[in-house]
């Protein structure tokens, strides 16, 4: 139960029983059923509005293709060059968001002062909606770069100050009581109790973070910038090259998923002691 | 202490004699309250927490602190740990004044652990570096010699083997004992307990008592234990000291004169017996009138 060796054998129980469990039949009857109602519609029903959607095997066709008629697919280097500078960005946004927003958080949830001075600004600019940013960043920052990085950064850095802000608001007080019970020091009660006390919170807001970086960044690829997943996607549209914009979406799905779950294995590493406490609760 | 009623059944032997005797008493951890007046003022409307409160704890005394819910209990011993100021009187550790006039708040300090009410190991901690935490954060002794001292501490108190597992993989009995522990490895004078087994069922509830019991007799200090549970509180103490409902100070003084160490026989024994029948009636009393007051549990 204590040896070091549990995290592994934990997740290979996770993964074997997952398996045996209906679970990813479910998943795949789920992703059947659209996929087959996309297809349906469009090619043998025809429904009136969807005469225009790309169709399901006109998409996979392309996105396949050794020779894109579009000029993009997974053999085509250009793909993954879209797909590394949206991820340069995201990377480059995600970091400054959360390293300015977790000491930020950490220390407006644990300075009473700190957090009038600054929290109603904070209030103030966090419902502008990222899209509202866009004339701003475009005239403040040089380039096509800076401004969809300040962008993407701007949504995530608010989501993860928030919600590290409210993780350390929800730290019971008794802990804070005993560490200075036990000759703890302010300082050592922020960095032994505070800091791992909002681990939960921190990272339940990098999620989101991660998240709305995403949905930021494209925003921002689709009004500057000659590359990115958000850049084909509208190109795409302005092009009538339908098809590359389910490529670029669906993508960006996969892409999202994949950010999202690090942040999730990251976070798992960060705190075993929540990850073993779970999987005794049965889960 | 004029404002308490005599005990008219107090044994010619007072219980702290008993220990008196005892060499291994330790000399340090008397506890004064002398006076002490806590008035909250939420909006405006003052509730009187504590009245003019006076206790005496000798040093190494298990001093059991019995009264009906919200009566104002844990208000007495957040003001002995520092946690919250008092309006008026004082509080003496030894003859030093932790709080009084001129000293609003007591210092939160490792000469005074509290065992909270609903456990306060910290999850993202091992257990033994939840035991190691107090000693690490005041540096004086090298993390080897530190846990060489937390090992050993844990196997006395029986915790070998989950020294690396996080409290949230142990037994809620287990990690009271861990708690305590965790309070002992500071060497405090005094432990300052919330009501901790409250949650707890009462199978392990006995356990745990004799396990306190057993911890208390290696490592003597003034134990100030809140609970509302009679059976408990005479089981283990050497006194009971019978709390008003609010506000809250001393109505009656019971003295358990069983003789320590203990252990679960005493629970059948006549003169347990005949000390539960007394503090009973003075305890419902009290229970009835703080109901009739409508006091909210905490």
């Amino acid at each position: 139960m204590s040896q070091s060796n549990t995290t592994m054998n934990l997740t290979m129980y996770r993964i074997s029983s997952w398996l045996k469990s209906p679970k990813p039949y479910l998943m795949f009857i789920g992703f059947g059923f659209i996929l087959s109602f996309w297809y349906l519609s469009v090619e043998v029903w025809k429904l009136p509005r969807f005469q225009d959607m790309p169709a399901l095997t006109e998409v996979f066709e392309e996105w396949f293709s050794k020779d894109p008629y579009y000029g993009l697919s997974i053999y085509t280097p250009e793909y993954y060059k879209h797909i590394g500078i949206s991820l340069r960005r995201i990377g480059y946004a995600f970091f400054l968001a959360t390293a300015l927003g977790v000491p930020l958080g950490l220390f407006l949830g644990w300075s009473q002062k700190l957090r009038e001075y600054i929290f109603p600004l904070f209030e103030l600019l966090r419902p502008i909606p990222v899209l509202a940013w866009v004339p701003l960043a475009i005239i403040i920052f040089s380039g096509s770069e800076t401004p969809v990085i300040f962008l993407t950064f701007l949504a995530s850095f608010f989501a993860t100050t928030l919600n590290t802000m409210l993780g350390v608001e929800s730290i019971d007080e008794e802990y804070s009581r005993a560490a200075y019970c036990l000759g703890a020091s302010r300082w050592q009660t922020f960095i032994h109790v505070v800091v791992p006390g909002a681990m939960p919170f921190i990272f339940t807001g990098l999620q989101i973070s991660i998240g709305v970086a995403w949905f930021s960044l494209v925003a921002g690829e689709m009004v500057s910038g000659q590359y990115g997943l958000g850049y084909i996607i509208n190109t795409a549209y302005i092009m009538v090259q339908y098809s590359q914009i389910v490529i670029g979406m669906i993508t960006l799905g996969i892409i999202g998923y994949i950010t999202s779950a690090l942040v999730r294995v990251a976070g798992d590493y960060m705190m075993q002691w929540r990850v073993r406490e779970l999987a005794l609760s049965g889960d | 202490m004029n404002t308490l009623e005599k005990n008219d059944s107090t044994p010619t032997v007072r219980p702290m004699r008993i220990v008196e005797k005892n060499d291994s008493m330790p000399t340090k951890g008397a506890i004064r309250i002398e006076d002490v007046v806590k008035i909250y003022d939420p909006e405006g409307a003052a509730v009187m927490a504590v009245d003019h409160c006076s206790i005496d704890i000798p040093a190494g005394e298990i001093c059991m602190i019995v009264g009906p819910s919200g009566c104002g209990k844990t208000t007495l011993l957040n003001t002995i740990a520092g946690f919250h100021g008092l309006t008026s009187g004082h509080i003496y550790l030894d003859d030093e004044i932790l709080c009084g006039p001129g000293k609003e708040k007591a210092e939160p300090g490792s000469d005074r652990i509290v065992v909270f009410q609903n456990g306060a190991l910290f999850p993202w901690k091992t257990n033994i570096e939840n035991i190691a935490f107090g000693p690490m954060m005041e540096g004086k002794l090298s993390k080897a010699e530190i846990y060489q001292k937390a090992r050993k501490m844990m196997l006395d108190a029986g915790l070998e083997g989950t020294e690396d597992a996080y409290p949230g993989e142990v037994s809620s009995g287990l990690r009271r004992r861990v708690e305590i522990v965790r309070a002992l490895m500071n060497e405090p004078k005094v432990l300052l307990f919330d009501e901790p087994y409250r949650a707890l069922d009462s199978l392990t509830k006995s356990v745990m008592h004799e396990a306190l019991l057993d911890i208390y007799y290696k490592n003597k200090v003034t134990i100030f234990f809140i609970t509302h549970d009679l059976e408990e509180a005479i089981f283990l103490g050497h006194r009971l000291i019978i709390m008003s409902s609010r506000p809250c100070k001393p109505k009656k003084i019971v003295e358990v004169d069983i003789p320590h160490p203990r252990d679960y026989s005493v629970l059948t024994s006549p003169r347990f017996r005949e000390i539960m029948n007394e503090a009973k009636s003075v305890v419902n009393e009290e229970a009835r009138k703080a109901f009739e007051a409508g006091e909210k549990e905490g």
